[in-house]
């Protein structure tokens, strides 16, 4: 009962959320309403007439009242509907959907290359030798330093100009993904992992370590079935701050390697202007962050029933 | 979404004996040494370089470092150290800039929400939690598309992507502060209540702030020079790393410098400054 009104909870908090996000795209939208129906008639030096542009703020529904127009745009989200392109004249769901896959591939493949480096790291490190543990936490600050797009560089001018292992741009093939996933991955791995390292030597401290020690269990054995398993959920609740790197790091990644997706798509609607499809990304951003959070909590709360009760 | 929410400072292993938490470490003094280089180069760039960053040298394109230029020409025969020079005034005012843009109205939100009435205070909470929902990229792109593009815009994009950030921070540190003995103190013997604030509750709500905005600056430089990457921030030919480096990719098969050179300087900057933020936090919670 308690686990179910936690989640209900959780689930208004999401809500809200997005409701909230909705709020303050509608409210740019309107901000900028006027530069709309311009932008839509007036290409190329265009000089519309005053009925031209009426017709368009008609088109828009730019002249009901406000309370109006901000129903029917939340109903519009409902269902799924985020508005039109003005550039490319398109639905901006629809502008995303052809994008969606490549960015997905990208990020699902640097989510699980950063938690397999964070997590080996972690375990290997975590209350060694001194100058083990320095030489981690030094390259992790390294990596977490390097911004996106010079670590990107770096991997290339080593990986494809010198050794000529990947190709440099593309969305080609295993090949074009290895160099975008690592870029994309490796400073958020460096966060992780250095959290991991700091949870994990405290748990190696708990009585419950020198039990299983005391039984004759192995160092591995201890590290990978007593010590991580209480360590990774530190891991669950930092998958916000994995969401936002990986989103956030698509737009310079897919820049910087001429990838198709919605990074790429984000950074040309920025530049021309693109008000629905900007809002649209930043939207379906938001919401993808809300249901993995509203998930995390869900699983969080079934690993360790402390929570609940809490 | 309260619930989950990213330690925005790592915890530090405790054990440290005050002697060596006095101690200056090598790598801070070094961090502190490439801070003031960049200093001197952003107050007095001609100190350093005797080029100016937009004058086309006789000596032609792409010239190898040497005696003349000693970081050889980028792709018009540009000096490439003074460029450097003169584009650490670009990140250190991006840097200075956006955070202190962001503590202002972050510290600003904050306090509103920890000392308002729970109304307020819940108002304003959910919209930083529709923020934060956001990645602190698209945000700053958001507020590009609405602003337009240049280096004035990118220094309040990145400042507003980073305000919430403050806000959270000052409002729970605001909430701590409150609640302790010296302030229950403070008000049991009479002091009116914009005495506490000003007197107690504000000082001590923002000991932990100079740690975060050091770390911050930090991040704000790197966050301008990506805008430029990407070139939503500073255009050319205005000296700017980020643009530099977006510049010589273009040439990157025939003169990798053009990329390597500023790439080094953003990636030293940042992390000079958080090796040098984290020396002060491991220094202010030892102490408290």
């Amino acid at each position: 009962m308690r686990q179910l009104k936690r989640i209900a909870t959780r689930f208004a908090a999401g809500v809200g959320v997005l409701w909230g996000a909705a709020t303050l795209s509608f409210a740019a939208l309107h901000v900028t309403a006027g530069d709309a129906a311009l932008a839509t008639v007036a290409g190329d030096g265009a000089n519309p007439t005053q009925a031209v542009l009426d017709r368009v703020r008609a088109d828009y529904g730019l002249d009901q009242p406000l309370w109006q127009q901000y129903l029917g745009y939340l109903g519009r989200l409902l269902q799924g509907d985020l508005g039109e392109s003005y550039q490319q004249r398109v639905p901006v769901a629809t502008a995303i959907g052809e994008q969606l896959g490549e960015t997905v591939q990208l990020a699902l493949s640097a989510a699980l290359v950063a938690v397999v480096l964070a997590v080996g790291t972690a375990v290997l490190t975590a209350r060694r030798r001194p100058w083990i543990r320095s030489a981690a936490s030094g390259t992790e600050l390294v990596l977490t330093s390097f911004p996106t797009f010079v670590l990107g560089l770096v991997l290339l001018i080593v990986f494809s100009f010198q050794a000529g292992w990947f190709p440099v741009s593309g969305n080609d093939g295993p090949a074009a993904l290895v160099l975008p996933t690592f870029t994309l991955a490796l400073p958020i791995a460096a966060t992780l992992s250095q959290v991991l390292r700091t949870e994990l030597e405290e748990v190696l401290e708990q009585p419950f370590i020198l039990t299983a020690r005391s039984r004759g269990m192995r160092d591995a054995g201890v590290r990978l079935r007593h010590a991580l398993r209480h360590a990774l959920i530190q891991i669950v609740t930092m998958s916000g701050f994995v969401i936002g790197g990986l989103l956030g790091g698509a737009v310079i990644t897919e820049t910087l390697f001429v990838r198709r997706g919605v990074g790429q798509l984000m950074l040309t609607a920025t530049t021309s202007k693109d008000i629905p499809l900007v809002l649209g990304v930043v939207l379906f951003a938001a919401a993808v962050y809300v249901v993995v959070n509203l998930v995390v909590d869900i699983v969080y709360g079934l690993i360790d029933p402390r929570v609940v009760t809490a | 979404m309260t619930a989950i929410t990213v330690p925005a400072v790592l915890p530090e292993r405790r054990g440290h004996t005050a002697a060596r938490r006095r101690s200056l470490r090598p790598g801070v003094v070094l961090g502190l040494a490439f801070i003031g280089l960049l200093a001197v180069a952003a107050a007095a760039p001609g100190l350093l370089t005797a080029h100016d960053p937009l004058e086309i040298s006789s000596a032609g394109a792409f010239v190898p470092p040497g005696a003349e230029h000693l970081l050889g020409t980028d792709q018009s025969g540009r000096d490439t150290l003074a460029r450097m020079v003169y584009g650490a005034r670009s990140s250190l005012v991006m840097g200075l800039g956006a955070t202190a843009i962001a503590v202002t109205l972050g510290s600003a939100i904050g306090l509103l929400a920890g000392l308002a009435n729970r109304y307020v205070e819940g108002a304003v909470m959910r919209l930083i939690d529709v923020a934060l929902s956001i990645p602190d990229l698209l945000l700053a792109l958001v507020v590009i598309t609405l602003l337009g593009t240049g280096t004035v815009n990118a220094l309040f994009a990145v400042a507003f992507a980073s305000v919430p950030y403050y806000a959270r921070m000052i409002r729970a540190q605001t909430h701590v502060v409150r609640s302790a003995a010296y302030v229950e103190a403070a008000t049991a013997l009479g002091l009116r209540r914009s005495a506490v604030i000003r007197r107690h509750i504000l000082p001590n709500a923002f000991k932990p702030l100079v740690v975060l905005a050091t770390i911050g600056v930090g991040n704000a430089i790197g966050a301008g020079a990506s805008l430029s990457f990407l070139g939503l921030g500073t255009k050319p030919p205005a000296p700017e790393w980020g643009n530099m480096l977006s510049l010589g990719i273009q040439y990157i098969s025939n003169d990798p410098f053009m990329v390597i050179v500023p790439g080094v300087a953003i990636t030293l900057t940042v992390l000079s400054v958080t090796v040098v933020g984290r020396d002060l936090r491991r220094r202010t919670e030892g102490r408290s």
